[in-house]
């Protein structure tokens, strides 16, 4: 039991990562995959995150009253990943908006059909 | 100025510029500046390499902290070569671009493409110089978010999905590694790739670095397109414009590999990674199935780019290939046929770009006797598809010279007569081209305007770059020394021979 509860960040993160990957695997609406992959995403982001905490631990300020430090590293590179996962979204909605204006559809099976068809 | 400063400037320039060329707009304007970058930079990973071969190693801090608490650039054999090849290629691509780029990308995204070539280039030279594993993804990411960008621009609609499907693998590919990351961070407290090759063999035992391993493997697997993981490459290749799919083709692949070597030799190191975990026998099945699935789907394309693109995942097999003999030769031959690929694969996607240029087609059935039009641009096509086969006196044979030395080198006769046997399935599809385009007579009925004032042989600033790379081929076939001396160097350090 405490096995299970203890770590429930990492199941957490499990859950998160296979949910985001389903969606990115099954879905055949772009957005939705789109959607997905952010899920997949963020999973990474709060795996990193909570790698970082400590319990009972603070901030890294050096004063007599605090012993116990978590890192702020992780924090700090998440914020970088999160850019990088902004721009990956920002990109991939706009290649979508392009791809409704030349196929009329958002659906991978029907834009596939056009392909083939032309 | 000092030859270290030129280290994180070969990063900088390309990244400050990319924003000024949004501003410059002028497509003419704009092309004169890339094509200083280009150069530029080529001038000073030429120096840099000079250095490491004369000097050793060459490391940056940044900011002046010192690593593993900072961030380091850090140059040695491997990714001084790695740096040299990416910087040649965007310079000659550059140079052939301006007129392909006008006729093969609308008119008002012309500076864009120019602007997310520059970026790309600036992803490219970080991932090569880091060493940060974070760092690493980051670059990472800048360099595959402009080639999605790159490859949107293509004139088909299809560019559009081949863009979007990258796009979705790339970031799994990436993500992977930013897992791959958070392991290894979660062990060892350290990003720093010198400081990991310090650490991780202690921990070598425990699940999370076996996780890792796998997480970082499988990841930048993705991106290189190893074979079971090649989906995103040909249409990619196929629907991007001429100059993009040359330039990607020949320097993000290489690029990526080499990250691989990175985690695989200075991170894990090979006892591991090969004794232990035996990552060798996965990278050599899936090399063999690339080498003969990718030659043969090749042989059955209409569409020449297409046919290039699954060329390309053949030729990613061979230099997996190296890599999984685990031998020095073998290791060599792998690094040697990163350079010899991609001056190979630029030159035949610059003829399909010349072709392009007149014709206004790639498709193999409308090019019959274009070689009449067009002897230069087929002759380049030509001696580079030796180069391809590997025939001798080409840079191709040089590396299939070593995968063999190594393949015997293991007793290994079987998989030296795969290495041949490969190389007789890219004669046949070179070969289709080849006899198409230079042997079948044109008939009115295929080209109704047949000698049109149009058709006629590729201007000369397409010409020039495409035969640089092609006197290239040759003259790295025959002299040897510098290119088979840079990569025993690597091959030998990253053994840790020397």
């Amino acid at each position: 039991m405490d096995y299970i509860l203890g770590q429930y960040n990492y199941w957490a993160v499990i859950v998160l990562m296979m949910i985001g990957f389903y969606i990115v695997i099954a879905h055949g609406n772009l957005v939705k995959k789109l959607i997905g992959l952010n899920i997949f995403q963020v999973s990474v982001f709060i795996l990193f995150i909570s790698l970082g905490y400590l319990k009972g631990g603070t901030a890294p300020i050096y004063s007599e009253a605090y012993t116990a430090y978590a890192s702020p590293l992780p924090h700090v590179l998440i914020l970088t990943a999160i850019v990088v996962g902004i721009a990956t979204t920002a990109l991939g909605l706009a290649l979508v908006v392009r791809i409704h204006k030349s196929y009329g559809s958002i659906e991978e099976d029907q834009i596939h059909k056009m392909d083939q068809d032309s | 100025m000092s030859t270290s400063h030129l280290l994180v400037l070969q990063v900088v320039i390309p990244l400050v510029v990319a924003p000024l060329c949004i501003l410059i707009r002028k497509q003419a304007l704009v092309w004169y500046v890339v094509l200083a970058v280009s150069w530029g930079t080529l001038f000073s990973a030429y120096r840099l390499l000079m250095q490491v071969l004369g000097h050793g190693e060459i490391i940056y801090f940044l900011g002046g902290w010192a690593a593993p608490w900072g961030i380091e650039y850090r140059l040695d054999v491997l990714n001084a070569f790695v740096l040299m090849i990416v910087a040649s290629i965007g310079a000659i691509v550059m140079t052939y671009a301006k007129c392909s780029i006008i006729k093969e990308i609308a008119e008002d995204r012309v500076y864009l493409f120019y602007t997310a070539y520059l970026l790309n280039l600036t992803g490219l030279y970080g991932v090569v110089v880091t060493g940060d594993v974070f760092n690493m993804f980051v670059f990472i990411e800048i360099s595959s978010l402009s080639s999605y960008a790159m490859i949107s621009l293509g004139r088909e609609r299809q560019a559009l999905m081949a863009a979007y499907r990258y796009l979705i693998l790339g970031t799994i590919g990436a993500t992977f590694f930013l897992i791959g990351i958070g392991f290894l961070y979660a062990m060892t407290g350290t990003l720093n790739i010198a400081d990991l090759g310090v650490r991780i063999p202690d921990l070598e035992n425990t699940r999370t670095v076996i996780t890792a391993l796998a997480f970082l493997t499988v990841g930048i697997s993705l991106k290189f397109a190893l074979f079971p993981l090649h989906g995103w490459l040909p249409n990619a290749y196929t629907y991007a414009p001429s100059v993009v799919s040359a330039f990607l083709a020949s320097t993000t692949t290489k690029v990526f590999i080499y990250v691989l070597l990175r985690i695989l030799f200075s991170i894990f190191g090979t006892t591991f990674v090969f004794d232990i975990i035996t990552l060798d026998r996965i990278f050599l099945a899936s090399a063999l199935l690339a080498i003969f699935s990718g030659s043969i789907t090749a042989i059955y394309q209409t569409n020449v780019k297409r046919m290039l693109a699954w060329s390309s995942i053949a030729q990613i097999g061979y230099m997996i290939l190296g890599v999984s003999l685990v031998s020095v030769t073998g290791l060599l031959a792998g690094i040697i046929h990163l350079f010899n690929h991609a001056i190979i694969k630029a030159a035949l996607f610059m003829c399909m770009g010349c072709i392009f240029y007149r014709f206004n087609t790639v498709q193999l059935s409308d090019l019959k006797g274009v070689g009449r039009y067009m002897p230069w641009t087929m002759a380049a096509f030509i001696l580079a598809g030796l180069s391809l086969i590997g025939v001798p006196l080409t840079v191709g044979f040089i590396s299939k010279w070593y995968l063999i030395m190594a393949a015997i080198e293991r007793d290994w006769w079987w998989l030296a007569f795969a290495i041949v046997a490969g190389s007789l399935l890219a004669v046949v599809y070179i070969w289709r081209v080849v006899e198409v385009t230079c042997f079948q007579s044109v008939t009115t009925k295929d080209h109704p305007e047949a000698n049109q004032p149009h058709m006629k042989e590729a201007p000369l600033s397409m010409l020039i770059p495409l035969w640089i790379l092609v006197i290239a081929n040759i003259y790295f076939g025959i002299n040897t020394e510098l290119t088979v001396d840079v990569a025993r160097q690597s091959a030998e350090w990253l053994f840790g021979i020397k």
